[in-house]
């Protein structure tokens, strides 16, 4: 397949490559990171490019991997009236997303008390196969959930008004429609509330390294006075609520489609048109496992302002425990874009992908309208994360989206032959990161060595001018599922 | 007696898994064992639980993912995993499946956690007759 280069970092797979494409696809990568890009990716993302009514192209992160219908870090818009809606495009965990945390605290203050807020932390939010939430919530207020978002945990003593602000969409989004979600999803989620999950999803308490400061002025805007201060980065979706709507409208639309003449290469790029009442179903579905996302992190979000004050013996305000921000990196959103130079709506699927609205956005909280929306890339367990913000260019260049995470480079199998979990949790001990994991051979499938570099991947984002580097944090611990 | 085993080249992110079966009823309760070893060490898993689980699809290949996304379901709606199967397949218009399964809670304190599986998915799905046997390949979204 054909991949020409389309400007720095810019590559595009040109309509010709493949009989179905209506518009190109287009990689963000360096020289290296397209190298190393499977080809799934360019299978994928050009399928994509066939789908009905996409707008300019299809699009890939560099942190691209291939997933399941969309790449991972892949980016579309559709028409609202003539495109169609994907699951494949949000992915099975609807709302897998970021939370970051600021602290007060500097690393010498935390050591001491480490390990007892990691175990506390392990203990206060489940994690893993079959984790049971603390919350024994009914149905009704399941349903109110839905709806609400992270707005009904703050109604309920979970958590601080001013959260609501600093997240995206505060914390709710709206067309939520519990009409169309099904018993099964329900049943599946209600015991889930305020649990991690397992894989990649992790709570990982982290610092500014001394050289981790790219932008100060930016990074105070953030609330990040300095090197050493503490954070508290979290990662995990709608858990087995999400993942059952996901899986019953991808089923339901392989019968769909027929009705609409679509056909698709891919099983997993089913899809409807967006306004058909197959596809308002699973966006009002979609919208609803979105939200309760939002409720799942502000409940853990909770949780670690607990532990930390019982640990620490202060109150959390006094902690300074705010939220600085959270994103979704796995959904569909209506939004208002320019497209040759006509405002017009479109569907936007982010999938392994994070909105990154620039300066001036109105969508972006108040508190960071001058510098564009925060932007949270997470790295591995082992190597760390980042903080950027959205730009103006990318606006125009990505539909305000960018990359969500390093992407792996080597499967989970792979990476068990290649390191012994409890061999793993010693060496990343020793190097000063302690780790509580539900599972040993988890702990293993998620080895630095699994990830491509991220500074390689935040490197391509700032060349490309989608997310400008604030800062680099480093993890001193970690709880996985 | 059915075997199964994982696929590395495929599903970079995932658990993708090859399974064969002497018979159509083989390969289902095959797939049921491998799944159980994605998401915890069965031999940890003290055997207290039994349940009936009866599906119908409109294709065999519909009704292997429906029956592997039931044990998904049933993994987070009662916390439980199954360890044993004993399943019939019927050929027809829909294919059916009635099966009793065999298992336990899943218990933090005794069970050996593995991954957690999300769903299945259609990535280089198949199910297939091969001769004698059968055969079926799937990748887990974990």
């Amino acid at each position: 397949m054909k991949v020409t280069p389309a400007g720095d970092c810019i590559w595009e797979i040109p309509p010709a490559e493949k009989p179905g494409m209506r518009v190109p696809a287009r990689i963000y990568a360096s020289e290296t990171l397209l190298s190393q890009m499977d080809q799934g990716v360019f299978e994928q993302v050009t399928n994509v490019a066939c789908l009905p009514g996409i707008v300019r192209a299809a699009l890939c992160m560099p942190d691209g991997h291939w997933g399941y219908g969309f790449p991972i870090g892949g980016v579309a818009a559709f028409r609202v009236d003539t495109g169609v809606i994907s699951p494949g495009g949000i992915g099975f965990d609807i709302n897998c997303g970021m939370r970051v945390l600021r602290t007060s605290l500097t690393e010498a203050e935390v050591r001491p008390r480490l390990r007892e807020l990691i175990d506390a932390l392990f203990s206060a939010v489940p994690s893993g196969v079959g984790a049971r939430g603390s919350l024994r919530l009914s149905a009704t207020a399941f349903r109110r959930i839905m709806v609400e978002g992270a707005g009904w945990c703050v109604s309920e003593g979970y958590g601080w008004r001013e959260d609501l602000d600093r997240m995206e969409g505060r914390g709710c989004l709206p067309g939520a429609d519990p009409g169309h979600v099904s018993e099964r999803a329900v049943s599946r989620g209600l015991q889930q509330l305020g649990t991690l999950g397992s894989g990649n999803h992790y709570l990982e308490i982290q610092v500014v390294p001394p050289e981790g400061i790219h932008e100060a002025g930016l990074a105070r805007a953030l609330g990040i006075e300095g090197a050493g201060q503490v954070l508290v980065m979290l990662h995990c979706g709608s858990r087995g609520f999400g993942h059952q709507i996901a899986t019953d409208y991808l089923r339901r639309f392989a019968e769909v489609m027929p009705r609409y003449g679509i056909s698709v290469v891919d099983r997993e790029l089913a899809c409807a048109p967006f306004r058909s009442p197959e596809g308002q179903a699973y966006f009002g579905a979609m919208t609803a496992a979105a939200n309760s996302a939002f409720a799942n992190r502000q409940l853990i979000t909770h949780r670690i302002r607990e532990v930390f004050s019982r640990v620490l013996g202060r109150d959390p305000h006094a902690l300074g425990l705010s939220v600085i921000y959270d994103v979704c990196h796995n959904t569909a959103k209506v939004e208002r874009h320019r497209v040759d130079g006509e405002s017009m709506e479109l569907v936007v699927h982010r999938k392994g992908a994070t909105r990154a609205f620039g300066p001036g956005a109105p969508d972006v909280p108040e508190a960071y309208r001058d510098i564009g929306q925060p932007v949270i890339i997470g790295g591995s367990m082992e190597t760390g994360s980042a903080l950027l913000v959205g730009t103006a260019h990318a606006m125009t260049e990505t539909w305000g989206s960018t990359a969500h995470g390093a992407g792996r480079t080597m499967s989970r199998a792979q990476a068990k032959k290649r390191v012994w979990g409890e061999r793993l949790l010693q060496d990343m001990e020793a190097r000063g990161i302690l780790v509580r994991a539900a599972s040993k051979s988890g702990v293993a499938e998620e080895a630095g060595f699994a990830y491509k570099d991220l500074d390689a991947v935040v490197d391509v984002l700032h060349r490309v001018d989608i997310s400008r580097k604030v800062v680099s944090l480093r993890p001193i611990a970690n709880v996985k599922g | 007696m059915g075997r199964f085993s994982v696929l590395e080249e495929i599903a970079v992110a995932d658990c993708a898994l090859e399974i064969e079966g002497d018979s159509l009823d083989d390969l289902f309760e095959t797939a049921a064992r491998a799944l159980c070893e994605v998401m915890v060490d069965p031999a940890t898993v003290a055997p207290t639980v039994e349940r009936s689980v009866d599906l119908s699809a409109g294709a065999v290949d519909l009704l292997f993912y429906d029956w592997l996304s039931e044990l998904i379901y049933l993994k987070d709606r009662d916390r439980e995993v199954f360890t044993e199967s004993r399943v019939r397949v019927t050929r027809g218009s829909p294919w059916r499946l009635a099966a009793r399964l065999q298992g336990g809670s899943i218990d933090p304190e005794r069970t050996a956690l593995r991954a957690d599986p999300k769903a299945v998915t259609f990535h280089q799905f198949l199910v297939e007759e091969k001769g004698q046997r059968w055969r079926a390949r799937v990748v887990i979204d974990i």
